[in-house]
C-alpha cells in the first residue's frame, strides 16, 4: 500500500486527449510468479469499439476484468476519464489506494457481460434487469420497470419477462445479460468472450444484439473475442495480445489483411484453418 | 416395579404441560442460533484479519466445550462479574449461541456453493456489499442448506433437557419431580422419551421431504 509520489504518476507515456475514456498506464498483473500482463499501455477513446484478440493466456480477459475492478493490477495505473480507477487522491494530493466508496463510484461507468452469463438464478428475467436500476441507481420502480422492459424488448425477450434464467436457452440468457448491463447506461461495456459458452447455432442471435448496440449507441465497447469475423466487422480498432504484451494494433483492415508480425500471422492462420 | 397404565395416564398431562415451555425455549434458542450464526458468518469474512481470528477462535472454543459447562458458566459464573440473567434467558442464549457456531458452518457450506460468477455479476452491477449479501448470495446459499438447518433444530430440541440443570421445568425436570415424589420413575421417563419421539420423528420426516424436494429441484434446474 502506501502513497505514490505525484511525479511518478503524472508521467503518462501516451499523450491523452479529451477523447480519452480509459487509459492503462504501465499496468502489470501477476498471479504469484506468473506475469499475465507486462507493462501494458493502452488507451480507449470515448465511444470507441475496441476488439481484443489473442491466444488464450495472452492476458486479454485480465485487461477488462481489471477495468471492471474484479482484478487488481499488481502495478501501474488505470485512468478513467479524469480519475484513477484503483487509486484516489488524498487531501495532500498524493495518490493512495482507492476505498470501496471510490470503486463503487467508478463502477457506475462500467458494465460487463460474462462468458457464463452469471444471471441471478433466483430472480425472474425482468427482475434480473430491474434490480440494479432500482437498488443501485435508486430509480422509482415504475421507471426502472419501463426501462427494463424496453431493454428486454430490444433484445427480443419481451415475451419472457416472468421466466427464470434456467428456462431460457444460452443465447437468450446472454441477451438478458446484455440488457442487464446496458440498462445501467455505462460509458463503457465490456464483453468477455460472450459467445464462447454458446452452442454454435445460438452465437448469431447474440452477435446480432451486440452489433445493433454498437451501431446505435455512443457507449465505448471492449470486446474480448474469438469471433474474428465479428471483431473485424464491429471494431474501430483491434489489439492483438501475445504473452501479456500488445504485439500489434491497428484498424481491422490492417490487422486482418496486413498483419505485420509473424505471431499475428500465425495466430490468424490457425483461426482460418478452423 | 411394573408398568402402571393408570399412573402413566395420570401423570402424562403434568409432564406434557411443559410442552409450551420446551417449544418456546427451542424456538427461542434456534432464533438466536439462526441470527447469531449469520453474524458469525459475516464476522469471519471481514477483511480485518484480527476479527476473523477472534471469530474463528470463538467458534472453535464454543464448539469444543460441552454446552452443559457453558450453561453453568453463563448462569452461575457470569453473575459474579455482574451479568445476571434469569434461567430462561441464560438457557436460550447459551443453547442459541452454542448452535450458532454449527449454523455458521452450515451457512458457510451454502455460501461456498454459490458460484464465483454471482459475486462478480453483483460487483459488475455495482451492488453494495449489503445488497450483494442479501439480494444475491444468501437467497442462493440458504435454500439448499434448509434441510441441514432443520436437522440442527431437532438436535437443539433434544438438548433442552440440559436446562434442567439450571432449574428450568422442562419435560425431564417434571418427570424427575414426579418420579421422586412417587418413587415411580419408569412411567415418567418413558413418557419423556415418548414426547421427544412424538415431536422429533415427524420433524425428521418433514426435513427428509424438504431434502428430497430440494434435490429434485436441482435435477430439474
Amino acid at each position: 500500500m502506501g502513497v505514490i509520489e505525484k511525479e511518478l504518476y503524472t508521467i503518462d507515456p501516451v499523450k491523452e486527449t479529451t477523447e480519452t475514456l480509459v487509459h492503462y498506464v504501465n499496468v502489470s498483473k501477476s498471479y504469484g510468479d506468473v506475469r499475465v500482463l507486462k507493462n501494458l499501455n493502452l488507451e480507449v477513446k470515448k465511444g470507441e469499439k475496441l476488439g481484443l484478440i489473442g491466444p488464450s493466456g495472452s492476458g486479454k480477459t485480465t485487461i477488462i476484468r481489471m477495468l471492471m475492478t474484479l482484478e487488481k493490477p499488481t502495478s501501474g495505473f488505470i485512468k478513467f476519464e479524469d480519475e484513477y480507477l484503483w487509486h484516489k487522491e488524498n487531501k495532500k494530493g498524493q495518490l493512495v489506494e482507492a476505498d470501496e466508496k471510490h470503486l463503487r463510484k467508478m463502477r457506475t461507468n462500467i458494465g460487463m457481460v460474462f462468458q457464463h452469463f452469471n444471471l441471478f438464478p433466483h430472480m425472474t428475467i425482468l427482475r434480473n434487469v430491474m434490480e440494479a436500476p432500482v437498488r443501485v441507481l435508486g430509480l422509482p420502480k415504475e421507471e426502472a420497470k419501463e426501462r427494463s422492459v424496453e431493454m428486454l424488448t430490444k433484445v427480443g425477450l419481451r415475451d419472457h419477462l416472468d421466466k427464470y434464467p434456467e428456462q431460457l436457452s444460452g443465447g437468450q440468457k446472454q441477451r438478458v445479460a446484455i440488457a442487464r448491463a446496458v440498462v445501467m447506461q455505462p460509458k463503457v461495456m465490456l464483453f468477455d468472450e460472450v459467445t464462447s459458452a454458446l452452442d454454435p447455432e445460438l452465437v448469431g442471435e447474440v452477435l446480432e444484439v451486440i452489433r445493433e448496440l454498437a451501431n446505435e449507441t455512443d457507449m465505448a465497447m471492449i470486446l474480448v473475442t474469438h469471433e474474428m469475423d465479428f471483431a473485424k466487422e464491429i471494431s474501430d480498432r483491434i489489439v492483438f495480445l501475445h504473452d501479456g504484451k500488445i504485439e500489434e494494433e491497428g484498424t481491422p483492415n490492417e490487422i486482418f489483411e496486413n498483419p505485420r508480425s509473424l505471431r499475428l500471422q500465425n495466430f490468424l492462420k490457425r483461426f482460418l484453418r478452423q | 416395579m411394573t408398568w402402571s397404565w393408570d399412573f402413566a395416564v395420570e401423570i402424562f398431562p403434568v409432564i406434557a404441560s411443559a410442552l409450551w415451555l420446551v417449544l418456546a425455549v427451542t424456538f427461542g434458542a434456534y432464533l438466536v442460533a439462526v441470527v447469531f450464526g449469520l453474524v458469525l458468518t459475516f464476522l469471519r469474512r471481514t477483511k480485518y484479519k484480527l476479527i476473523t481470528y477472534i471469530t474463528n477462535g470463538f467458534i472453535e472454543f464454543v464448539r469444543s466445550t460441552p454446552p452443559l459447562i457453558q450453561l453453568f458458566f453463563v448462569y452461575f459464573a457470569l453473575p459474579t462479574v455482574g451479568i445476571s440473567l434469569d434461567k430462561y434467558t441464560a438457557g436460550i442464549l447459551t443453547l442459541g449461541i452454542h448452535y450458532s457456531t454449527y449454523l455458521a458452518e452450515v451457512y458457510r457450506s451454502g455460501i461456498d456453493a454459490v458460484p464465483i460468477g454471482q459475486w462478480e455479476a453483483a460487483k459488475a452491477m455495482n451492488f453494495s456489499k449489503v445488497q450483494t449479501w442479501f439480494r444475491v448470495i444468501l437467497p442462493q446459499a440458504i435454500p439448499p442448506v434448509i434441510p441441514m438447518m432443520g436437522n440442527y433444530l431437532i438436535v437443539l430440541f433434544k438438548e433442552t433437557p440440559l436446562l434442567m440443570a439450571i432449574g428450568v421445568h422442562e419435560f425431564l425436570q417434571e418427570a424427575k419431580l414426579i418420579g421422586a415424589a412417587h418413587f415411580k420413575y419408569l412411567e415418567a421417563y418413558t413418557i419423556v422419551g415418548l414426547l421427544f419421539l412424538l415431536l422429533s420423528y415427524p420433524s425428521a420426516l418433514l426435513i427428509n421431504y424438504l431434502e428430497k424436494r430440494s434435490k429434485m429441484k436441482k435435477v430439474r434446474g
